[in-house]
């Protein structure tokens, strides 16, 4: 069996990141950087109606535009469209301010439907509108039972009910989507903004009836997915054709308030939980109704409510009787995606409330409250640790009763990502040359986790080498496959792949030089022996180096406003279990970073709909609030070095507690609970009884 | 060329609005403001360009850039689309993420929102400009020390806020630098690095507080 090697020099340290100099001088060339041979400047018309039947496009006005090279139409003949924002044809010429005329130019000739939904309330009412003609907004639920609920409740000493919701959250990465695409006799190449270039990769190879082994995907640096840039998008399939027809290669990206539309958000969730404890604070029963919406669908194709919606319930603490019914809710909007630990944090949001406001009932600390319940042993360990740093006994107050009118609290949550672990057909290759430089190529993406680094890392320890000796190549569908960047897979999947090419390059240059042992000084020396050709090496991912799941708590202290009901976030202590920790560096940026994106989703972030027009009300950066620099708190992060765990990725468990630890710490600070995401000052007022509740649609 | 934004009858021109100002508005001063209006008419009228492309010259990092641009052109547009400057990025193109941030004479602006005639005679500098003889600027090495980047996207924009911070008030305080990014935006949430990039870049050690234990 493998292991990791018991000393390491670079493994678990703090390595810089391998491509940061070409980030910080501009020579990084992202998706949306690329001037390909003669590009032009792709644009999408998109649906102003939330639904219609579209009747005839007329693309000869736009195809009149100087500049303007190609146009085409999403679908031939009549179609549907289902939500503002839609795709509906696409231009392409040689500058922005052309296309942008030539979208103007397109005659769309469409029968609006006035009846349609965009909110989950009105939508699951008998008499909505149907989103999917012929199909009802609400699937079917379904119910999962264990025990005896409704006898439980009977034994109970304390029963909480509570309605804890979390809003549609749009990922918003700072790139937006697109790619160039040049399509021509001998295939189609893409740089694609992308988390998955095999996905893109199969997608456009599936959606143009070409061979896999004629398109390549190239994504040498990429600004941000979260979940939401795995596949090509009707936006890469348009591009492509845009491509074709123009016979040059097409830069299709999408604007900022395209983002709010059509590429994905996460689902929101609408959570009526009943719960119950013994008197010893023994969690006993469980009982939820949850709903949410994923827009049209996961992908559009799947009418009556979608999938995409359901949160696992009841989260992380082991009840013995419980009863879930959860039901996806079809509205006239963008479908989900994939983001960032899909349904965690929503789930995180709902029982940690929950949790909390059944220890207040109980009359326990909420801290103990959770030791007594959760079953974990990891956990358990980060809670003493995270307690005694963060200073838990000397900050808790019993809600409410902190002095003045701005008021502190604090409060804590846990999180756990089970669906982490390697994919276990990545693979990669070395080229080893006779001068002793080594260059790696493995078919996956750099979003910014620092891929590149790991690679060089565990090249550079295995090796006996300096990280920046190594040169890593990634992003490009002619490397040996790897996985999509998602679900904090990837470190586990390389990582291993990496360890095995090292171990078999070693084992063939010794082989063929006679040298026992050609790491470190004997490297260059061994090298050297090959003579004139260069030796490759392939290798795949192996058993017994990686490992998940993964687990995590954080601690959260917030000072409330309770005059004008600002909440600000004084200081989060995060405490995360990361199986062998390969970067400490890169690792901390990526804590850092969930705990951020975890703040937007508590206090400040809400796609908002118009239930009259069914258009995206802020589908731009100074309406759809993220954290700025100002509104960050003191992060005092805690990582738990495990390495007999092996690799384990963290991106996910990093984001999923937060929200619901800064949700406690707020009712804790003002003594009454807000229950809906985002947190904003309205609620807190209202929570306060200071001004009307915000009516919910 | 058929251009209907520049040449629609809804289109709004300056020298339309200035016609209107003088004869209904406001009635009162109109004796003044239509001196103004007739004034500012006259010198307008010498200085219309396009609507079609016309020569531009941008000094970018020291360089003279020639280009033939419509007016309506962004400087973000002309670095990224008509130079291979694309450092600067183009993150939301209506002034709120600060990708885009380039120094105007030693000014953070958002290049998305400035027109690439209007930044004619102006010392541009944009990321690309910041390493001398391949040697990075103070700001650049600390934003690597410090893994102050993820994805990497909003990094020019930031650097170039930071920098022009720094080369105005070397020895900010913590809420002068959030104040200086607080055009910036970052959805990977690196922002607790980039304040340790930027005290370091300025000579102020930091301490890292995280904490590595062997469980």
């Amino acid at each position: 069996m493998p292991s990791w090697p018991a000393e390491t020099k670079y493994i678990s340290q703090p390595t810089l990141r391998v491509d940061a100099p070409p980030k910080v001088t501009g020579r990084a060339r992202y998706s949306s950087d690329t001037q390909a041979e003669g590009w032009l400047y792709g644009m999408i018309l998109r649906s102003k109606w939330p639904a219609a039947k579209i009747l005839s496009v007329n693309l000869a006005p736009a195809r009149q535009i100087p500049g303007i090279k190609a146009a085409v139409v999403v679908r031939e003949g009549e179609f549907t469209v289902r939500f503002y924002g839609e795709e509906i044809a696409a231009v392409a010429g040689t500058t922005k301010q052309a296309c942008l005329d030539a979208l103007r130019a397109i005659e769309v000739k469409a029968e609006p439907r006035n009846d349609f939904a965009v909110n989950e309330n009105e939508a699951r009412k008998d008499d909505a509108p149907q989103v999917w003609q012929g199909k009802p907004n609400v699937a079917p639920g379904r119910v999962r039972e264990r025990g005896n609920v409704d006898h439980a409740f009977g034994e109970c000493a304390a029963v909480i009910e509570g309605f804890y919701t979390t809003p549609v959250q749009i990922h918003n990465p700072m790139e937006t989507h697109g790619n160039t695409v040049s399509w021509t006799d001998d295939g189609v190449t893409a740089w694609a903004s992308t988390q998955g270039i095999t996905s893109v990769r199969d997608g456009l190879a599936g959606a143009l009836q070409l061979d896999q082994s004629k398109v390549r995907v190239i994504t040498d640096f990429m600004g941000g997915g979260f979940g939401a840039k795995f596949g090509a998008g009707v936006e890469g399939m348009l591009a492509a054709r845009l491509s074709r027809e123009a016979k040059a290669p097409v830069r299709l990206m999408l604007t900022r308030f395209d983002e709010a539309l059509a590429v994905g958000n996460r689902p929101s969730s609408f959570q009526r939980i009943k719960m119950g404890a013994l008197a010893d604070g023994t969690l006993h029963a469980f009982e939820a109704e949850n709903y949410g919406t994923a827009g049209i669908g996961a992908g559009g194709d799947s009418g009556g409510g979608g999938g995409g919606a359901d949160i696992p319930m009841p989260y992380l603490y082991p009840v013995p009787n419980s009863r879930v019914k959860q039901s996806a809710v079809a509205v006239n909007a963008g479908s989900s995606r994939a983001f960032r630990a899909p349904g965690n944090p929503p789930a995180s949001f709902g029982m940690e409330s929950a949790m909390d406001d059944l220890a207040v009932k109980l009359g326990m600390d909420p801290l103990a409250f959770r030791l007594k319940n959760d079953s974990n042993e990891v956990r358990r360990q980060e809670y003493k640790i995270g307690a005694e740093k963060f200073g838990w006994k000397e900050k808790y107050l019993t809600p409410g009763s902190s002095p003045g009118p701005v008021k502190t609290g604090i409060g804590c949550a846990g999180a756990a990502w089970p669906a982490g672990g390697p994919s276990r057909t990545t693979q990669g290759e070395a080229q080893i040359n006779p001068d002793g430089s080594i260059e790696f190529r493995l078919g996956v993406q750099d979003i910014g986790t620092g891929t590149k680094t790991v690679i060089a890392v565990v090249a550079a320890e295995m090796l006996g080498l300096k990280p920046e000796q190594i040169t890593v190549k990634v992003g490009d569908t002619n490397y040996p496959p790897g996985p999509g960047s998602g679900g904090s897979t990837t470190c586990a999947s390389i990582s291993p792949t990496v360890y095995d090419i090292c171990q078999r390059g070693l084992q063939q240059l010794q082989n063929q030089t006679g040298i026992a042992d050609a790491r470190g000084e004997n490297w260059f020396a061994a090298c050297k022996k090959l003579g004139v050709n260069p030796l490759a090496v392939h290798g795949t991912w192996i058993e017994g180096l990686s490992n998940r799941p993964a687990y995590g708590v954080q601690f959260a202290e917030v000072a409330v406003d309770t005059e004008t009901g600002l909440v600000t976030v004084k200081k989060v202590v995060a405490v995360h279990d990361c199986g062998l920790i390969i970067d400490t560096l890169t690792l901390e940026s990526q804590i850092n970073g969930g705990v951020i994106m975890g703040m937007g989703y508590a206090l400040y972030e809400e796609r908002v709909m118009d239930d009259l027009s069914g258009v995206v009300l802020n589908p731009n950066f100074e309406t759809y609030k993220l954290p700025g620099i100002a509104d960050v708190p003191e992060i005092e992060i805690v990582l738990l070095n495990m390495p007999e765990r092996g690799v384990i990725g963290i991106g996910e468990p990093a984001t999923v507690p937060t929200a619901a630890a800064i949700g406690n710490a707020v009712a804790n600070a003002i003594g009454v609970r807000v229950g809906s995401l985002p947190i904003t000052p309205a609620k807190v007022l209202a929570a306060l009884g200071k001004v009307p509740p915000v009516a919910q649609t | 060329m058929n251009d209907p934004e520049a040449t629609g009858g809804g289109a709004f021109s300056r020298r339309t609005f200035l016609k209107g100002l003088g004869t209904t508005a406001v009635a009162a001063v109109a004796a003044q403001t239509t001196a103004v209006a007739a004034e500012l008419e006259k010198v307008n009228a010498e200085r219309i360009l396009g609507p079609g492309p016309v020569p531009v010259t941008l000094t970018v990092n020291g360089q003279r850039l020639k280009l033939m641009l419509e007016p309506r052109v962004t400087l973000l547009d002309a670095l990224r689309n008509y130079s291979s400057l694309t450092g600067a990025k183009e993150g939301c193109d209506r002034a709120a993420c600060g990708a885009c941030t380039v120094l105007l004479d030693d000014v953070p602006v958002y290049s998305c929102q400035k027109l690439a005639v209007e930044a004619q005679g102006r010392e541009i500098t944009t990321i690309e400009g910041l390493a001398t003889d391949d040697k990075l600027s103070k700001v650049q090495q600390a934003f690597i020390e410090k893994d102050a980047l993820q994805c990497g996207y909003c990094t020019p924009g930031f650097i170039m806020s930071v920098t022009a911070l720094l080369k105005q008030n070397p020895h900010p305080t913590v809420d002068e630098v959030k104040h200086a990014c607080a055009g910036n935006l970052c959805r990977c949430g690196t922002h607790p690095h980039i304040l340790q990039a930027v005290f370091q870049a300025a000579g102020v050690k930091t301490t890292n507080k995280t904490e590595v234990i062997h469980a």
